[in-house]
């Protein structure tokens, strides 16, 4: 579904991304672990296709994100600590205006449904701005989700939020999950990581230093390799 | 038909927006209208020299004005990061660049129905015969200013100082827009031969398409990194 081939990305002289490559295939719930300025948003916003790599080759779902960008952004639904939602359009204003953009059929419909699966729908015509930021993470969750993406590249997602946010948040993921879609999270979350993904990739100074399925490592060997051994 | 409802979509957006929070027409308004009435007070309504001067003071009105305008709409599409929203949406970049440019035309247009019939007014300008080209002298210059605009506030937008740096990127490379609105207004409010005239609007012709093609070529490598 994902395949990343010895990717490099710099900007001037600082090289966010070294030789990357890893491949996810349909269904698999991959995290992708690393402490901060590792690469983990950079390599994030390339499978987005909102950066392009300075080396290497991606492909999401059969389309090369250089050639076809357009295609492989009716593939992926994007969700990041900010929220992409415009405080001064409701809930159902920001979904409507997504939707259009996506040109999602039956969009009232899944606006409806949408709204009700992230317990939002009392609150439709309410303005974005008057919610608190777990309703926004939600909303966002439901704009990201709203053109029925077959991947969903999530930059951490659960920053700022509370538990019972958390929680739903979670829930909602795990049945996109179930559906047999493919979910690219990043996190700082090594819990979260262990407990709820497939797979772990952990990224250090833009390198991949660990590529495994979750089963077969541990939070103290995680740590590990997290920590800065020049300290 | 697809770019078209897309086109469509985000200006709605920005209209819907820009009713509720006013802030963008309101400060060009208010600027515009600042800058009408305090020259204003300087000349002698009538008087030959409003006639001469009155193009410039039109056109200083509408640039200033619409420099705000396009400085605010694209630090609104930064906050939250509204922008990388719309770039992960499967829509051509140039479609986005027609959207944005509509939207400021529409916007710089509201300026100039409103600031124009007040000058007209205070001014004591005749325009009698002439307001057809004039408003076809306003048009072209507002389609070339917005242009070239959108691409420099998109620029801007991503720098610290985008306030500051809009107009000093915008105002030197719309020097020829500026000068041949400003010089086709002047020479029809002095009721000038339209060989004339039409010399001045050829070249905001000219200018209009060539900064038009050049920024829609543009605007995809502006908002990569």
């Amino acid at each position: 579904m994902i395949k990343v081939r010895n990717i490099s990305k710099s900007f001037a002289s600082n090289q966010a991304l070294q030789d990357v490559t890893f491949q996810i295939q349909k269904g698999q719930f991959v995290t992708l672990l690393g402490a901060n300025g590792a690469g983990k948003t950079t390599l994030t916003r390339i499978l987005a296709t909102l950066t392009r790599p300075t080396k290497g080759t991606v492909q999401i779902a059969g389309y090369a994100i250089d050639k076809d960008p357009i295609a492989v952004r009716r593939q992926i639904g994007v969700m990041s600590h900010f929220s992409f939602l415009y405080g001064d359009l409701s809930a159902e204003e920001n979904l409507h205006f997504y939707g259009k953009m996506y040109g999602v059929q039956n969009l009232q419909n899944r606006i409806d449904e949408l709204l009700h699966q992230v317990n939002l729908h009392t609150r439709r015509y309410d303005l974005v701005r008057t919610f608190s930021r777990g309703m926004q993470q939600r909303l966002s969750l439901a704009r990201a989700i709203l053109h029925h993406p077959d991947i969903l590249l999530l930059d951490e997602p659960f920053a700022g939020l509370d538990v019972n946010a958390h929680k739903m948040l979670n829930d909602l993921l795990h049945n996109f999950i179930a559906h047999d879609s493919t979910v690219l999270l990043t996190t700082h979350d090594i819990d979260y990581a262990v407990n709820n993904s497939h797979r772990l990739i952990i990224i250090k100074d833009g390198r991949v230093i660990a590529d495994d399925p979750t089963a077969s490592i541990t939070t103290d060997h995680i740590k590990n390799l997290l920590a800065d051994k020049s300290k | 038909m697809t770019g078209l409802k897309q086109i469509l979509t985000i200006i709605q957006k920005d209209l819907i927006l820009e009713m509720r929070s006013k802030e963008i027409i309101v400060s060009m308004l208010v600027f515009s209208l600042i800058v009408v009435a305090v020259f204003n007070f300087i000349f002698d309504p009538g008087s030959e020299q409003i006639r001469t001067t009155a193009p410039g003071i039109l056109w200083i009105a509408i640039i200033f004005a619409s420099n705000l305008g396009l400085s605010r709409s694209f630090a609104r599409e930064h906050e939250n990061a509204h922008m990388q929203g719309i770039l992960l949406c499967p829509v051509d970049r140039s479609l986005l660049y027609i959207a944005k440019v509509i939207g400021n035309i529409i916007f710089i247009t509201i300026v100039e129905i409103i600031s124009l019939p007040v000058m007209v007014v205070l001014f004591d300008l005749d325009l009698h015969g002439v307001l057809p080209l004039l408003l076809l002298v306003l048009f072209l210059g507002t389609l070339g200013f917005a242009g070239v605009g959108t691409l420099f506030s998109t620029i801007s937008a991503n720098t610290k100082s985008r306030e500051v740096m809009l107009p000093i990127l915008l105002f030197p490379v719309t020097i020829p827009i500026i000068l041949a609105a400003s010089k086709s207004t002047s020479y029809l409010l002095a009721g000038r031969d339209i060989t004339q005239i039409w010399s001045w609007m050829r070249i905001l012709i000219i200018f209009d398409v060539i900064f038009l093609v050049v920024c829609f070529l543009l605007y995809e490598y502006v908002l990569e990194e």
